[in-house]
């Protein structure tokens, strides 16, 4: 081997330059796929829960998402927490798939979560069915609890709870 | 074969030409003095069929996308208005829709043909990579286009394939919010679909010219798998084989115009003529019958993320296939054990694609259970194992010897004389 020349240097340095130069190119046009910024501007939406009864669920759109807000009744709240967690697939009580109000305290009535099961992106069917009484999925056969907990089926994970907050006792905004 | 070429330009515009881009030279080499075995039979035509619909997938789509509108909200009402209101819009449709059907069926009859002679063994092993190639092509392709109608089959279609790539963990959400340009499918997915859906099919074309070149260096193989020795065992490709292939291409057409004109819609489904709605899937969500057999692969294994590999891996196994096979026989006409399991292989991929349209409840759980684990066996363990232990039976010396070199002689074994007229 003969001492690195300047020409050595001058050919790694060039092709290091192009190297770099094509990785940078190449970013602009891989980012563009992501989400643009007035789809990020849709990111948030607010659900007046006064207007959902006891037993009623609604479903809302949120970011091209359906949405469940299930207004539950004492007997589906106590089949909740009945549930001994350790053994769940996805390990949560019930009070952890809920967000407090302002000062603190839960309003275990109301569920709120993402209607989108997660083996692979179906709606599930509400209104007490399945085998534990919250949803099932008709594409692949998944069974979520009455705190949309996985409990038989192949989707890995509990329905997603998404981020939200109380405006008020009776108002939240998802998002 | 690639030899020497044998053209020789006879006008004097020709010897203009062909000391400046010798076209006219290419041509003849590799179209009509093309050195060709002389016993290939039906199932080798299904290249010259494939080659032809491409052409006809891409000529139909190019009017399409004339018409075509895609966004959320014309979109289903853009196809129904060219099957109604465009002149011979419901033709030309109907031929894209069934196109696609009639392409996937002649591949895998290639396939299974390539798989059979063994014609992915050396030295066939990049042609036989570069159809694989092609063949995922395909299949992004035919996904990307069905999303297009936006039905509801459509749309619950898109958003079961985008979240398969969900299940890969850390990455998967970052890579479906990539794929989607938001946080479901939606506006942005559809015309990203759109613009690959146009572009991919002249990638695909790109890969079937690597594809011909890459057969045109060791030439085709043959049903006795037994290489060409000498000019004996061929026949020029013109006009020996263009008859034959466009005789073939013929009977194929006529398949795919009673497709078109008598039952447009058998291949497809009926909820698909319902608009794409984000709040209510489909009671049975299943993809159309060429995606069948992987579908039943990834519902097979109770696994999320792990159906998701085993289907990549169904396709992934096929990239390796070359060295999987220790045989040193090609065709399986010579392989009096490994036809068997060949056939099985057969059998177990129908399996597949019948589980596939079912619900994987009881029996059709168990059966799709089976033909995957048999599937992944025949490549993994069948080929490797067999090849090694297996006796082949004693091949012709030459393919002009298999066809009429000791005809009226007698022969020690009965059993290496192949079916005559092939």
């Amino acid at each position: 081997m003969s001492e690195p020349s300047r020409r050595d240097f001058i050919y790694i340095a060039a092709g290091a330059a192009a190297a770099a130069g094509g990785a940078l190119t190449l970013w602009p046009f891989i980012d563009q796929m992501n989400p643009a910024a007035d789809t990020l501007a849709l990111a948030s939406t607010e659900v007046d829960l006064s207007q959902v009864t006891e037993g009623q669920q609604i479903t809302v759109m949120w970011r091209g998402k359906p949405v469940f807000v299930r207004h539950r009744t004492p007997a589906e709240i106590e089949e909740a927490r009945s549930v001994d967690v350790s053994g769940l697939r996805d390990p949560a009580t019930d009070q952890e798939r809920l967000v407090p109000l302002s000062g603190g305290e839960y309003q275990p009535q109301f569920l709120i979560m993402v209607g989108i099961c997660t083996h692979l992106g179906c709606v599930p069917l509400g209104n007490r069915s399945g085998d534990y009484d919250g949803w099932f999925c008709p594409c692949h056969g998944s069974h979520y609890d009455t705190a949309g907990r996985i409990r038989k089926g192949p989707a890995p994970k509990n329905l997603e709870v998404p981020g939200y907050e109380y405006l008020s006792d009776t108002v939240v905004k998802i998002g | 074969m690639s030899g020497p070429s044998t053209y020789e330009p006879k006008t004097g515009i020709e010897k203009w030409l062909d000391s400046r881009l010798p076209i006219v030279r290419f041509s003849q080499d590799t179209m009509i003095n093309f050195p060709t075995p002389k016993n290939l039979n039906y199932w080798y035509t299904f290249g010259g069929i494939l080659s032809l619909i491409l052409v006809v997938q891409i000529v139909t789509g190019i009017v399409l996308a004339m018409h075509y509108v895609a966004h959320v909200d014309y979109a289903f009402e853009s196809v129904q208005r060219i099957r109604r209101d465009v002149p011979w819009g419901w033709m030309i449709q109907y031929i894209h829709a069934n196109g696609a059907s009639m392409f996937f069926l002649a591949v895998y009859l290639h396939m299974f043909r390539g798989l059979y002679y063994g014609s992915y063994k050396a030295p066939r092993e990049i042609l036989w990579i570069l159809g694989v190639v092609i063949f995922l092509l395909m299949m992004a392709t035919a996904f990307m286009g069905y999303v297009l109608p936006w039905g509801q089959m459509s749309y619950w279609g898109a958003v079961v394939i985008t979240n398969l790539f969900g299940a890969l963990p850390i990455i998967g959400e970052t890579i479906t919010t990539w794929l989607w340009g938001g946080f479901s499918v939606d506006n942005p997915t559809l015309n990203r679909f759109f613009s690959l859906h146009y572009l991919l099919p002249f990638a695909i074309a790109g890969v079937v010219a690597l594809h011909v070149w890459a057969l045109h260096v060791p030439g085709n193989n043959n049903p006795t798998g037994v290489s060409v020795k000498s000019g004996k065992d061929t026949v020029p490709f013109h006009p020996y084989y263009t008859v034959k292939d466009g005789f073939a291409l013929l009977l194929f057409f006529i398949l795919f115009a009673v497709f078109v004109f008598y039952m447009p819609d058998i291949l497809g489904h009926a909820d698909n003529y319902i608009p794409a709605d984000p709040l209510v899937t489909p009671s049975h969500i299943v993809p159309e019958w060429y995606f069948l057999p992987f579908y039943a692969i990834l519902r097979a294994i109770p696994d999320k993320l792990m159906g998701v590999l085993a289907m990549f891996a169904s396709i992934g196994v096929l990239f390796i296939l070359p060295w999987l096979d220790t045989s040193r026989v090609r065709s399986m006409r010579y392989r009096p054990v490994m036809r068997w399991f060949f056939l099985i292989f057969v059998g177990a991929c129908l399996l597949l694609g019948y589980c596939g349209g079912q619900n994987p409840e009881g029996w059709v759980l168990h059966a799709s259970r089976l033909a995957t684990v048999y599937y992944f066996a025949y490549f993994l363990l069948i080929l490797p194992i067999v090849g090694l232990i297996e006796t082949p039976k004693p091949r012709p010396a030459s393919i002009a010897d298999s066809i009429h070199g000791d005809r009226g002689k007698p022969r020690s074994d009965t059993a290496a004389t192949p079916a005559p007229a092939e």
